[in-house]
């Protein structure tokens, strides 16, 4: 038995859970998929006084199209987002972003809503919803509201949630005419977190690249939107001249961190590799 | 010492009931108050996978799972696959292809590697790697174990 004791609850509804979070403030965790938090629970690093399981809330792991936004339910598990045809035809940077996060065995128990709410700098699906514009939605004490992506990651493990507040869903534009998605990663061994990730979602017409939205993840205490490269490719057609001149900007968007895992040249380097590579996919497609 | 949760669950296609800390893992549950000991405890932290169980048909890691989250699940480990029989034919690849050495890690092999057939019923070399790239061993090397799944296959693709 590894966890220190902590109390468990299953509320039944989305009242109840926000009445427990209430009532128990910092000390009570969300329990969602559980692929980040037990392992933090195992090794002690989070030891909360509860639990609050939602796993039987209902209602909130639908995928679904409204408008012309794709919304996924914070419980939908990432195996259900793999594998969905909404997904893979409205937003399918994130239906390409499924197959590197974790192995099937996590993702058939790891949500949509407890990625976002962790924000691991490291995670794919927080790069693919930045380079979407998508939104947040939560809900808690103060009623529900929305938070564009943008402004959700804060820092390493940290997000805009306030205390008693639950992630409900995210919400993507459905993808448009003429524009394509390309994720791609870079990790030492399949299913490890990605050394680099890129997000990439373009407008592509006439052999050029209209518009590029880039989310870099893996290089800093939150996604990274690329503001600099995506202005150097814009209106730009796919010739070395161009992409020497986005590989540039590139430079002055990634301050990537240092540690075990690669040093700051290396993700930078490693960085402009993905670039190039998913930017020639998106020219073939 | 704090509270228990009484959770009844299928086990194995038996009924369980039983009291539980809600700190205590699926796999934890599963080898200390069932003695079902085939599923070992390698990591503890979902890396390697020799927890692998079942939980309402999708593999799952047993260390990642609280059993108290467990209450109304349909659990089967790798003793119930063993008793059923519906994996006989890729225990039976994996001793002929030395597909194990030590053992910890063939069950929860075994649990994945099934897992992929009923999907893919005929996966490639590649396929087989990246749908067992989340089990490690530590002792008789991965090809032998993708020449073994490879080969209940193929067995299963001529019946």
């Amino acid at each position: 038995m590894k966890p220190a004791s902590f109390a468990y609850h299953r509320p039944t509804s989305l009242d109840d859970a926000l009445a427990l979070l209430a009532r128990y403030g910092s000390e009570g965790r969300v329990l969602a998929g559980g692929q980040s938090l037990v392992p933090a629970l195992n090794m002690r690093l989070a030891t909360p006084a509860a639990l609050i399981d939602i796993n039987r809330l209902p209602g909130l792991d639908g995928i679904v199209v409204k408008g012309d936004m794709v919304v996924i339910g914070a419980l939908a598990r990432h195996d259900a987002v793999e594998h969905s045809a909404l997904v893979a035809r409205h937003a399918p940077l994130i239906a390409q972003a499924m197959p590197h996060v974790g192995h099937r065995a996590i993702r058939v128990r790891g949500t949509m809503g407890g990625s976002v709410a962790l924000a691991d700098p490291a995670a794919e699906l927080p790069a693919c919803l930045l380079a979407l514009d998508a939104v947040v939605r939560v809900a808690g004490p103060g009623g529900a509201r929305e938070i564009p992506v943008a402004r959700f990651f804060r820092g390493i493990y940290t997000t805009d949630l306030r205390e008693g507040e639950i992630v409900t869903a995210v919400a993507a534009p459905v993808t448009r005419p003429g524009w394509r998605s390309r994720f791609d990663e870079l990790a030492r061994r399949h299913g490890d977190y990605a050394l680099v990730g890129l997000a990439a979602h373009c407008r592509m017409g006439d052999g050029v690249i209209a518009e590029a939205c880039l989310a870099f993840c893996g290089v800093g205490s939150v996604p990274v939107r690329a503001a600099h490269t995506e202005a150097a490719l814009a209106g730009r057609s796919l010739e070395p001249a161009a992409l020497a001149e986005a590989t540039r900007a590139l430079e002055s968007d990634l301050d990537p961190p240092g540690d075990l895992h690669a040093s700051p040249a290396l993700r930078r380097h490693l960085a402009s590799v993905l670039l190039a590579r998913s930017l020639a996919a998106l020219g073939r497609a | 010492m704090e509270e228990t949760v009484l959770i009844s669950l299928i086990v194995n296609g038996a009924s369980v009931r039983c009291r539980v800390e809600p700190r205590e893992s699926l796999v934890d549950f599963l080898r200390y108050e069932l003695e079902l000991t085939g599923s070992h405890v390698g990591c503890e932290h979902g890396v390697c996978g020799a927890c692998s169980v079942r939980v309402d048909g999708a593999v799952v890691r047993g260390c990642l799972m609280l059993a108290v989250q467990c209450d109304g699940s349909r659990v089967d480990t790798i003793e119930g696959v063993a008793a059923t029989g519906e994996a006989r034919d890729l225990q039976q690849a994996f001793a002929l292809e030395n597909a194990l050495q030590c053992g910890f890690c063939t069950p929860g092999m075994l649990l994945t590697a099934q897992d992929l057939l009923a999907r893919r019923p005929n996966p490639s070399p590649e396929e087989i790697r990246e749908a067992l790239s989340g089990n490690y061993c530590r002792c008789t090397g991965y090809h032998a174990i993708v020449a073994a799944v490879r080969r209940a296959a193929e067995a299963r693709a001529r019946a």
